[in-house]
């Protein structure tokens, strides 16, 4: 893959099967598949029937089955390609491979695959192959790329580097993340800093995670601290699975040491001796970086035995690579993936700082939470509360796609409104907005003096932002937008319990009825209904806020349901579309 | 461990603290639906979700909560009992439950349910999604059809050294049961038949260890885990004049047999006959309305574009339209067809089966057939509806008591026994 091969080295406390993600994809990437020999030689090395060993690996989408062709194709069918041209390029792709959609060519070179959101938003169409990005592409391109692979040249050698597109950064210097950064300056800090002193700065700082869930970092990081088992592990949750996200990847790119140094403080805090990044499999190609930047750390003593000379700080770190699945990012299910299991959401019995990774308590935090966590002390809490609104401290990295001129990575002040992100960005005629990804809100143009905050528990109608902002236009189609949504929540929902499993394929069904023009009103308030249902319902983030986008939709936009709505008598007929209907039957007509 | 209270619906109960929620109600008469929840498996699986309650304050399935002092939990209020009814009819709608042709039926677990719930048709559309059904394994046949992945079988079914016989396979609304063959066969007789035990649906059948017993002798056929059972289905109906009623009824796509079981009363068909007189229907002949009806009483779904005429004219002419019979209510047995494109079932019968003629050629086709549609639609697709009895046929006494419900509006109280989907 032209990547060096990743630190696949456990921890001495990890048991063996804490290999399997890391060793399916070494047969992953060998032999382009995961062969029933495979499969059967990893279930006797950890003496698992091999349903157990199979059932791993078709959770995850990157593991095939079947051959995936020499060279595997992925297309991002996130609704931002879908904008900006995603059936141009599948069709260049099909024609250029001769392989089709879902399948490999006949001589076995290309196979061609779909995969939502890529975390290159601000730079559709983009694809991965043999998982390097080809971003901004276009028919031409397309035909570049595959020519230029047909003829030997090195996918690695031919590949895009994503520009950070690093839009904009709050004025007079007061950039949070983006400020200048010095390898192991806060980790030096910490010689004459107890945990408890540390921990103390995050609550007067205020910071809350930014992984969507807004949960007071110092809360969890005291809460882990309190538990006497041993060892703790610190976890960063480097999935960036919600569509439009891409916040973690530029970090990731470029302040690598940021994030690093957070999560070697985190386990200064709570008293952890192993820090493990989860790092989605879309971001293979970033590898490299971060895997330099851990070596840099060894090397200065601030990974290791000992460190920064403070004595019996032990710290050691190691990556994990995801492989497809959106649900990973949710955190037990992460810690499921991490052991070598299905990433299936835990049931909420025990939360991960009691028992987590391995059943051990354990910190699970996002990217940008590590990042700021480090400038918080770096800065310390009386400058980082000088940004923001008061109850809503800080910066927000926020990552800015569709009908705009300026895609790209924003880091705001909290307060800000909607209508001055999208005059900075250069929002184009904007008609609907949806905030925090799919599983977020969706906003009318109407509500655009809003801010953007951390406030909206608080009655106040401010709204909060993940880090996906997706604005489109009046052009585009509100229930094709919704569908596109829909049936990728259909498609990462990870089957365990009934109201997301078989609740995203109901709504994606009305849906399309309501495409179709066969719907009426009734099928509106069941979309409501249905839609309540699963958030009540649902065992995890990922059911409880499916329905999310559906519900604000149907609200806010009742005017362009209403002109959807077919024209019958509802009082007494149903409408079906019996053209359709027949259609199959007509065929037979000699 | 200390005894402690508990509050549902406002009502202060005692437990042993730490005893499971689903299992203190139950105990106390409180009845809180549950499919996944199987005695000792900790931590509970929390995969199906019907026992959603309101724990605190927040809903939550009761099965992954144990009891303490001053638990608040809502249990039966109008939202809840509705929350939990749409999750067992979501697991009718997304597998395909053939209940008369399911060896499981009356011992099953989800059947169950939909009878202690009142569930006389799903409010969802039926995904009719394909799948497998598994002749594999040396012992066992797996149902892909009937799984509501409730994970038992995943958790408690083990070989002798540690291996698991069942896992998920795939993700989202593709994941199935997966069973590993080589463990299987390793399986000692009594663990193959308590894999079939434990699962809550006919998902996993032991060959040659058949369930089926009358009717009667099953499970869950006649009694109620619920003290007032009734009452927590039917709605009130409202009196109206005792006067002489016209009723049509019809088969469509269906078998005749709700007609049957229409007639299966015996001689109370005599009086019954005092009070109505049947216009358009098989028991007269009648073959179009001559007048309009009070009642309308439609077996069977829609195949074809006669059946969907039909059923609208019957709309048309009947001031209450009543469909009985699983056919009717969501497709039934035709509707097997449903998960197979309609040229594969047309070229199978017509033209590749072994009964057709060595060289035919010809799926019939005539301007003046009824054209066969893409699936099986059940009424409520076609037309408003506005009763349904479920049934396979529904038991006589149930569609005389709607019937006389809904024209007389005389109270009646519908048995558990009656209430039946075979
Ligand atoms: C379906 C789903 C997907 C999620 N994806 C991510 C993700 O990609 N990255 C992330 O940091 N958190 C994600 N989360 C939130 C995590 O569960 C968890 O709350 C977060 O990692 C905690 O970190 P924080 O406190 O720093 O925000 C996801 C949650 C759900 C329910
Ligand atoms: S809500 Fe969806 S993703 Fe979460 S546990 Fe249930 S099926 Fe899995
Ligand atoms: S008896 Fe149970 S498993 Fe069988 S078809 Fe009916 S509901 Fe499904
Ligand atoms: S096969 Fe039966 S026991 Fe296993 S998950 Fe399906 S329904 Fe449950
Ligand atoms: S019984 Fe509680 S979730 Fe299934």
């Amino acid at each position: 893959m032209g990547t060096r091969s990743h630190p696949n080295n456990l921890f001495s406390c990890e048991p063996n099967r804490s290999k399997l993600l890391s060793q399916l994809w070494q047969h992953q990437i060998n032999n382009r598949y995961i062969s029933e020999d495979a499969i059967a030689a990893l279930a006797t090395e950890h003496n698992l029937s091999a349903i157990e060993v199979a059932g791993v690996a078709s959770f995850y989408h990157f593991f095939h089955r079947q051959p995936a062709g020499r060279h595997t194709i992925y297309i991002n069918n996130s609704i931002i390609a879908e904008l900006k041209g995603y059936e141009r390029i599948r069709e260049a792709f099909e024609r250029e491979t001769g392989a089709r959609l879902g399948s490999v060519d006949p001589t076995g070179t290309f196979g061609l695959f779909e995969t939502p959101c890529i975390g290159l938003s601000d730079q559709e169409p983009a694809a991965l192959i043999d998982f390097f990005p080809f971003t901004n592409l276009n028919a031409i391109k397309v035909k570049e790329i595959i020519r230029k692979i047909k003829e030997g040249r090195a996918v690695h050698e031919i590949a895009d580097s994503p520009p950070a597109n690093i839009r904009f950064l709050p004025p007079n210097d007061r950039t949070l993340f983006f400020a200048p950064y010095t390898r192991g300056e806060v980790i030096r800090k910490l010689a004459n800093l107890t945990p408890e002193e540390v921990i103390e700065q995050l609550r007067i700082g205020e910071l809350a995670g930014r992984g969507g869930a807004f949960f007071p970092t110092w809360k969890k990081w005291s809460t882990c601290r309190t538990f006497p088992e041993s060892p703790k592990f610190i976890v960063c949750n480097a999935d960036e699975g919600e569509p439009g996200t891409f916040k973690d990847r530029v970090l990731l790119q470029h302040q690598p040491g940021s994030v690093i140094e957070g999560m070697i403080t985190a386990g200064f805090a709570v008293g952890a001796a192993y820090g493990i990044i989860y790092l989605r499999g879309e971001y293979r190609w970033m590898l490299p970086t971060v895997e330099e930047e851990i070596d840099q750390f060894y090397q200065a003593g601030l990974l290791g035995k000992n460190i920064a000379g403070i004595n019996g700080f032990h710290f050691d770190l190691r990556l994990e690579v995801g492989a497809g699945a959106y649900v990973c990012g949710e955190e037990t299910a992460l810690l499921e993936s991490m052991e070598g299991k299905r990433g299936e959401p835990r049931t909420k019995w025990f939360y991960p700082v009691e028992k987590g990774y391995l059943q051990l308590p354990t910190v699970v935090n996002n990217v940008e939470t590590f990042a700021a966590a480090t400038r918080l002390l770096q800065f310390g809490s009386f400058e980082y509360l000088k940004r923001g609104i008061p109850g809503s401290a800080g910066t927000k990295l926020i990552s800015v796609s569709g009908d705009c001129q300026r895609p790209g990575l924003y880091e705001i002040e909290w307060g800000i409104t909607v209508a001055e992100l999208l005059e900075i960005c250069g929002a184009e005629d904007p008609f609907f907005i949806q905030v925090s990804g799919p599983s977020g809100e969706c906003i009318s143009i109407k509500e655009k003096f809003r801010r953007i905050s951390m406030l909206d528990l608080l009655a106040q109608k401010d709204i909060r932002c993940g880090g996906s902002f997706m604005i489109f236009n009046r052009q585009r189609d509100l229930v094709h937008i919704l569908l596109n949504f829909c049936s990728f929540f259909k498609h990462e929902s990870c089957g365990v319990c009934t109201p997301c499993r078989a609740g995203n394929f109901i709504l994606q069904r009305k849906l399309e009825k309501i495409s179709h023009g066969l719907a009426d009103r009734n099928d509106l308030q069941d979309l409501r209904n249905w839609g309540n249902i699963m958030k009540s319902t649902s065992r995890c983030g990922l059911g409880k806020t499916a329905s999310n986008s559906v519900l604000h939709a149907v609200d806010k936009f009742q005017d362009y349901f209403a002109k959807r709505f077919a024209e019958v008598d509802h009082s007494i007929y149903r409408q079906i579309d019996e053209h359709a209907a027949i259609a199959e039957y007509e065929r037979y007509k000699p | 461990m200390a005894t402690c209270t508990f509050w549902v619906d406002g009502k202060p109960y005692q437990a042993e603290e730490g005893t499971n929620l689903v299992d203190a109600a139950k105990t106390h008469g409180i009845f809180i639906p549950s499919l996944c929840y199987f005695q000792h498996i900790d931590p509970p699986l929390g995969t199906c979700r019907t026992c959603t309650c309101k724990i605190n304050g927040r809903h939550s399935p009761a099965c992954t909560e144990a009891v303490k002092e001053g638990l608040k939990v809502e249990v039966n209020t109008p939202e809840l009992m509705d929350i939990r009814k749409a999750l067992v009819e979501m697991m009718f709608a997304e597998g395909n439950h053939f209940c008369p042709a399911c060896e499981k039926s009356g011992n099953c677990d989800l059947q169950h349910m939909g009878y202690e719930l009142g569930i006389s048709q799903s409010r969802f559309p039926h995904l009719f999604k394909d799948r497998l059904i598994d002749y594999q394994p040396k012992r066992m046949v797996m149902e892909h059809n009937r799984c509501i992945k409730c994970r038992r079988c995943v958790e408690e079914i083990f070989t002798t050294d540690g291996k698991r016989v069942f896992n998920y396979i795939n993700r989202g609304n593709e994941t199935r049961v997966g069973i590993d063959y080589e463990q299987e066969a390793r399986l000692s007789d009594s663990d193959a038949e308590k894999a079939m035990a434990i699962c809550p649906t006919g998902a996993i059948m032991v060959r040659g260890k058949s369930l089926s017993k009358p009717f009667g002798d099953r499970a869950f056929d006649l009694k109620s885990t619920q003290k007032h059972y009734s009452y927590n289905i039917l709605d009130k109906p409202r009196a109206t004049h005792f006067e002489k009623k016209t009723i049509a009824t019809v088969s469509l796509a269906g078998c005749f047999g709700c007609h049957m079981s229409l007639l299966d009363i015996d001689t109370e068909i005599l009086d019954i006959a005092e009070l109505v007189s049947f216009n358009k229907s098989p028991l007269t002949d009648i073959k179009s309305f001559t007048q309009r009806c009070h009642l309308g009483l439609v077996e069977g779904g829609c195949c074809n574009t006669e059946n969907i005429e039909t059923l609208r004219k019957f709309r048309e002419m009947c001031d209450t339209l009543v469909v009985m019979g699983e056919c009717a209510v969501w497709g039934g047995l035709p509707a097997m067809r449903n998960t197979i494109p309609l040229g594969e079932c047309l070229e199978e019968a017509y033209l590749n089966s072994v009964t057709s003629e060595p060289d035919a050629t010809i799926v019939p086709y005539h301007e003046d057939l009824p054209k066969i549609l893409n699936r099986v639609y059940a009424c409520n697709e076609i037309v408003k509806v506005d009763y349904t009895i479920p049934g396979c046929p529904p038991s006589a006494t149930h569609i005389w008591k709607v019937i006389k419900s809904l024209l007389w509006g005389e109270e009646y109280s519908l048995l558990y026994s009656e209430f039946k989907y075979d």
